[in-house]
């Protein structure tokens, strides 16, 4: 025990920690050296359709040999292109009679409200989906055992049809999960394989669709995800690695690679999941606890909010239409507002900015690769917010301006009867105002004041804006972190290890039973805990957070209820009574809704348990600008750019260079290779000791 | 009087205000106790004329119907405080009357006119589903209702909150009417915060961009509503086309209802005309001239998605609804079974468009929201009553097969889980399945309907059944052919009975053991079934979609299957 931790301390405090992002343009590689206190980034071309070549080249780019890297971690988003673009493996799925076709039939909805539209194919076709006689009722009382002759004989055919995984799917398995378990030890039997998943293991949470169709797509990803990090792994092994390999889930934590490759499902928004785990440390580190992400990509604007440091998790998500997963992740909204997001006039004279968009192939107009549509890019450049003749990310030469301004004349001016210049601005107040709502939505409406809120923009978009959302929300600055365009891989580096785990217990609180909801407590405690030892990760101390879903009697909206006291410091269950239950929920309940319900009769739906790792924090002024530098040296010359209906000659800074302390009073244009940073007249950019740009109002206090 | 705006402003304010009912909705969502209006969502929130009661936004995530019919409910409140001369800042009533204000008397709706500086500036509104008004049956759902005094308790646009002040006598009768108390007071909550927040948001709205601007918007928005409108009817021939359908019978006699329309464009106007539909009838199916026209607005809207929803929409399009029909009843007819009505008023309108922009529409839906009670005690004396509408397939359509076992057009609400509903209730499902051969064939088929059976698990217990479709399947269009009838049983110690009435039943008996059940109606197939490809024919039948029998029957299939 000593020597083990003893070898993964020193691991930790020496030699490199290599945070990479796999996103769908870029692989973006974040070095962190801790022997040496310097830290770099790499941004090489994602590799399609083996997203491992770009990340080992990536890697190589600045850790040619291998044994100095003590961490790798990866956010990826492997498992969710697989899901989108339907690349996952043909499985098969064992059920109870009577439900073949839960996956098929969802919780009744449609694509869309208006339009009677629109398909869905499951992942597991029909005939790839057999019963077999088993029940439990509701309350888990054996109803029918199953028949185990009837599960080997479906297994044999899923076997015969070809399926590489199986999902094991029993009605009311949260309640008691014995016949699941029969049933998944006789297909292991009969075939020894790593793939075969019962929905209790993955998921024991009450609604049979939400839980099937998570351990299903869990089931369907496995082979091809676990394929794809088994190949990382070795690669990395074969060139002398000896560290930790991690990945990053959609929660925000991480896990180990053998964990991911049994829960692929868990990592559906790995990627973006980093960046925002990113950005509360950024912030806390720079002394704002309150912040709203806002990740601005080709085709999405993505926005998380983080309150008092915390990171606000959703209980599930649909990647697709009808593909519904189910695990704790980082509540991100997304709207289709992204640099391509395509601009046009409606019949009604109405001015829209997507949901259409041109991507980044063909991408916008000033690309030149055959896109004849104007975006929000291409009213950047007309605006002279993007400099034309240096594009970031390195694919261009540079970008055709008279395109992009007839683009805009002929789609949007014309229509409306503007020129060019007030086309191409409306088009960015457009856009602007529904990234604003996208904000609204995760602040305003959630009870958050946006002037206690700092807005942090990364993704290669995002600064350009950042000026005009502090003032649409009314958001009190904004902070741009020294490296917008890689937050996702740095926060590979900084993301802690984490387990969540979920049981049913459905009863009311003067008739739950405390000692099996304390063993379930135990049990999720116990789990997490032997994970994350098993992990090898040095780590600062272990976390254990115990929260009950719950609600009154004929709500059918639980709220969160923390519940501290079930657990010790060191993840033990301490003793509880009902009356503790009770209270809890009085208190959750007051701060969501205001005021109790009189005579309400509580009810504890679920109990989640998350077992957190922190691990050891690296210092940010590692990213800090080397000092000597003066603004004079930053400086890039000017050029025009049209903001408030004229044009405003602009001094043009290299961002990069600028030193801590430096102001820079808008119209201003910062330049890095990564991104675009435009503070508006008005405000006035600091840069900070860790190398932030800090954006407020001429006149207010930092 | 109205400025002209600059298209920007414009964008923006649509986003505003669109964000501001989005907000409305959500708050009563997060709060509602009861599952219709929790889980759903069948509730409606936004804003609305001042002097016309016009819908001119209305939040994203409510009910489909209430588009259209919010704006009748708006208008009876102005039209009573017009009478009554007493309206001042911080009033909102209450009511539930479903001949002005439209759907049935479970759907209670608040209004509260919003003031700006002395004068109303538009109004707020909010609807939602109640659990229990009163009434004969538990849920509202009375098959045998000739009156709506059976129905619900009728409650008449009243003061529910009287210059801020709550008027506790209302709240009292309201509660003391409901067989669920506890859940229509949490659902009156719910509403009230959700006007309340309205107002809040409004007020920062207004503070912000100055009553003018936001009055100027909100015209600005109708208007171009209804230019986008009348382009799209500009586009399509001029000319007059009719279509009918069937309701199975009004629950009282087994007697057909037809619904006939004449649909005639000229120019860039519409005129929808039901002559000729069905009279007024005993049961419970007759609607409101109100609920009529928001359908054929629902209607629109599928045919037309990309047209906003407010009312701007409607003004182009005139309507001829017979008085007194069953598709214009007045008090005291009964309204509860509306859904069905207004399904079938869509189907007709969809049929019409058929023959006009076939690369618009889609065979029907499944057609029926099958309202399915199961009641009972517990052995420990207490009440309980499990409650759901229940799914079927969409129809084909220009892209492809039709969805199986979608929502209904009106709604957008999702079924309860299997688990949850057992968690609850004294029942378990034997089968909750795709129902094969349900979808209607075509070149692209019918989505399939579902099939549902339940088992009681407590020693007696009774079933209800609101539905239809059980006679006149739902349509194809465009040579596509019809989908599988609707169908619901039940079993006794003699075995399985079918309602005389064939979907619609009151107080079946059950007892311990003994199943119910529902097989609901795909949807309609779209184009000719010779035109199906080969290889979809041999995939539906690899996948079940469709059995051999049916292969061979309604498809011609030769081959041996896949």
């Amino acid at each position: 025990m000593t020597a083990e931790t003893t070898r993964l301390s020193h691991r930790a405090e020496t030699g490199l920690i290599i945070g990479v992002d796999v996103g769908g343009t870029f692989t973006d590689v974040f070095f962190l050296n801790e022997d040496t206190n310097t830290a770099g980034v790499a941004k090489v071309p994602t590799s399609r359709p083996d997203q491992s070549v770009g990340f080992l080249a990536g890697i190589g780019q600045q850790a040619s040999d291998k044994q100095t890297i003590a961490t790798v971690v990866h956010g990826t988003t492997a498992g969710t292109n697989a899901l989108l673009e339907r690349k996952g493996a043909r499985i098969g799925v064992i059920t109870t009679e009577g439900f073949r076709d839960v996956l098929e039939m969802r919780r009744r909805d449609r694509p869309r409200t208006w339009g009677l539209w629109g398909r869905f194919e499951p992942i597991v076709p029909r005939d790839l989906r057999l019963e077999v006689p088993e029940r439990i009722l509701a309350d888990g009382t054996m109803h029918v055992p199953v028949d185990i002759a009837a599960v080997e004989r479906a297994a044999r055919a899923l076997i015969d049809a070809g399926c590489q995984a199986v999902a094991v799917l029993f009605v009311n398995a949260y309640a008691n999960p014995t016949n699941e378990r029969a049933a998944a030890a006789a297909v292991r039997a009969l075939w020894p394989n790593d793939h075969v998943t019962a929905s209790s293991e993955i998921l024991p949470e009450i609604r049979e669709f939400e839980r099937f169709s998570t351990t299903a797509l869990n089931a369907y990803l496995q082979p091809e995800i676990g394929g794809y990090l088994g190949r990382l792994e070795s690669a990395l092994k074969g060139d002398g690695f000896g560290g930790e390999f991690l990945i990053v889930q959609s929660n925000g934590g991480v896990m180990s690679v053998d964990t991911a490759k049994r829960l692929p499902v868990r990592t559906a928004l790995s990627g973006p999941a980093a960046g925002v785990m990113a950005a509360g440390y950024i912030a806390q580190a720079a002394g704002f606890a309150n912040v709203i992400t806002g990740d601005m990509g080709g085709t999405s604007f993505d926005v998380s909010l983080i309150a008092d440091g915390r990171t606000v998790l959703s209980p599930q998500t649909s990647i697709d239409y009808g593909m519904v997963v189910r695990t704790p992740m980082i509540e991100i909204t997304t709207i289709g507002a992204g640099g391509g997001s395509i601009a046009s006039v409606d019949k009604g004279g109405m001015l829209n900015i997507g949901p259409e968009s041109a991507g980044s192939t063909p991408g916008p107009v000033c690309y030149g690769k055959g896109n004849d549509r104007p975006t929000v890019t291409d009213a950047n450049v007309v605006l002279g917010r993007i400099n034309a003749e240096q594009p970031i990310g390195g694919g261009l030469d540079k970008l055709d301006r008279r395109a992009a301004i007839q683009a805009i004349k002929t789609h949007v001016g014309d229509p409306l009867g503007l020129d060019a210049l007030a086309a191409a601005e409306a088009i960015i107040l457009v856009a602007n105002a529904r990234m604003a709502g996208a904000i609204r939505l995760v602040s305003i409406e959630r009870g958050y004041d946006p002037k206690r809120f700092a807005l942090m923009p990364f993704g290669g978009g995002g600064a350009l804006h950042v000026g005009a959302l502090m003032e649409e929300v009314g958001l009190g600055q904004a902070l741009v972190p020294r490296y917008p365009g890689v937050t996702s891989a740095l926060g590979c580096v900084i993301a802690d290890m984490r387990h969540d785990f979920v049981q049913t217990i459905n009863a009311t609180v003067p008739t739950v039973d405390i000692e099996t909801l304390a063993q379930a407590i135990d049990a999720q405690s116990t789990e997490g805990r032997g994970l994350l030892a098993d992990a090898g990760v040095a780590l600062e101390r272990l976390d254990t957070i115990v929260e009950l879903d719950m609600a009154y009697v004929g709500q059918t909206h639980t709220v969160i209820v923390p519940f501290a006291k079930a657990v010790s410091a060191d993840g033990d269950v301490r003793p509880f009574d009902r009356a503790a239950i009770a209270e809890a929920f009085d208190t959750a309940y007051r701060s969501v809704y205001g005021r109790l319900l009189a005579g309400g009769v509580p009810r504890l739906l679920n109990v989640r348990t998350a077992v957190v790792g922190r691990r050891p924090k690296f210092d940010l002024t590692v990213l800090a600008p080397k000092a000597g530098g003066t603004v004079g040296q930053a400086q890039r010359g000017s050029r025009p750019v049209y903001a408030g209906g004229g044009w405003h000659d602009t001094a043009v800074y290299d961002r990069l260079t600028l030193p801590v302390g430096a102001q820079i009073g808008g119209p201003a244009i910062l330049e890095q290779p990564d991104t675009t940073i435009f503070i508006d007249p008005g405000l006035i950019g600091q840069v900070d000791r860790f190398g932030n740009l800090i954006i407020t109002r001429v006149g207010e206090d930092i | 009087m109205t400025k002209t705006l600059d298209p920007v402003t414009l964008a923006v304010l649509a986003g505003r205000m669109e964000q501001i009912a989005d907000e409305m909705d959500a708050t009563l969502f997060r709060s509602a106790f009861n599952p219709i209006i929790a889980e759903a969502h069948d509730a409606s929130h936004g804003l609305y004329h001042a002097d016309t009661g016009a819908t001119l936004v209305q939040g994203k995530s409510g009910l489909p119907i209430f588009v259209g019919v919010m704006a009748f409910a708006v208008k009876a409140v102005i039209d009573k405080a017009a009478r009554d001369g007493d309206l001042t800042d911080g009033d909102v009533y209450v009511f539930n009357e479903a001949y002005e204000g439209g759907t049935h008397f479970s759907d209670m709706r608040l209004v509260r006119p919003y003031f700006h500086e002395g004068a109303v500036f538009c109004h707020l509104a909010s609807v939602g589903h109640w659990h229990d008004v009163g009434g004969n049956v538990p849920g509202n759902y009375n098959p045998v209702a000739t009156e709506a005094f059976q129905e619900a308790v009728v409650i008449p646009p009243v003061k529910l909150v009287r210059g801020g002040a709550l008027q506790q006598d209302i709240v009292d009768i309201l509660l003391t009417n409901s067989r669920q108390p506890q859940s229509a007071f949490g659902d009156l909550n719910g509403q009230l915060n959700a006007l309340d927040l309205g107002a809040r948001r409004l007020d920062a709205l207004l503070a912000e961009y100055g009553a003018e601007t936001v009055r100027s918007a909100l015209d600005a928005l109708s208007d171009r509503a209804e230019a986008l409108m009348r382009s799209e009817l500009a586009a399509l021939p001029d000319g007059t086309w009719a279509a009918e359908d069937i309701l199975d019978n009004d629950g009282i006699d087994d007697v057909p209802l037809p619904i006939r329309l004449t649909l005639t464009i000229q120019g860039d106007r519409l005129t929808l005309d039901f002559t000729d539909s069905a009279p007024p009838v005993a049961g419970p199916i007759n609607i409101s001239r109100s609920t009529s026209i928001a359908c054929c607005y629902v209607a629109m809207k599928h045919i037309f998605p990309e047209l906003p929803a407010n009312a701007g929409v409607m003004r182009p399009i005139d309507f001829v609804i017979p008085e007194p029909s069953m598709l214009a009843a007045t008090f005291p007819k009964p309204v509860g079974g509306y859904t069905e009505t207004i399904l079938r008023m869509i189907d007709v309108v969809f049929a019409a468009f058929a023959q006009i922009a076939p690369e618009r529409v889609n065979g029907n839906a499944y057609g029926t929201i099958n309202a399915l009670s199961l009641a009972g005690h517990r052995t420990d004396g207490r009440r309980w009553v499990m409650f759901s509408f229940y799914g079927g397939g969409l129809g084909g359509n220009p892209e492809g097969d039709g969805l199986n076992h979608g929502n209904a057009p009106i709604s957008t609400a999702t079924i309860p889980p299997v688990e949850i509903l057992e968690a609850a209730y004294p029942v378990i499902f034997t089968q909750w399945a795709l129902r094969p051969d349900s979808g209607g064939p075509g070149r692209h088929r019918g989505g399939l309907g579902a099939v549902y059976e339940i088992e009681l698990l407590e020693e007696e217990g009774q079933a209800f059944l609101f539905g239809e479709r059980g006679k006149a399947p739902p349509q194809g269009v465009i040579g596509g052919a019809p989908a599988a009838l609707n169908r619901f049983s039940y079993q006794t110690e003699a075995g399985w009975h079918r309602p005389p009435m064939v979907s619609k039943m009151v107080g079946i008996p059950l007892e311990r053991g003994r199943r119910i059940r529902l097989e609901t109606p795909g949807g309609g197939g779209y184009g000719p079934v010779a035109e199906r490809d080969p290889a979809a024919i041999a995939r539906d039948l690899r996948l079940g979609y469709v059995s051999p029998q049916a292969a061979v029957r309604d498809y011609g299939f030769k081959g041996n299957g896949a």
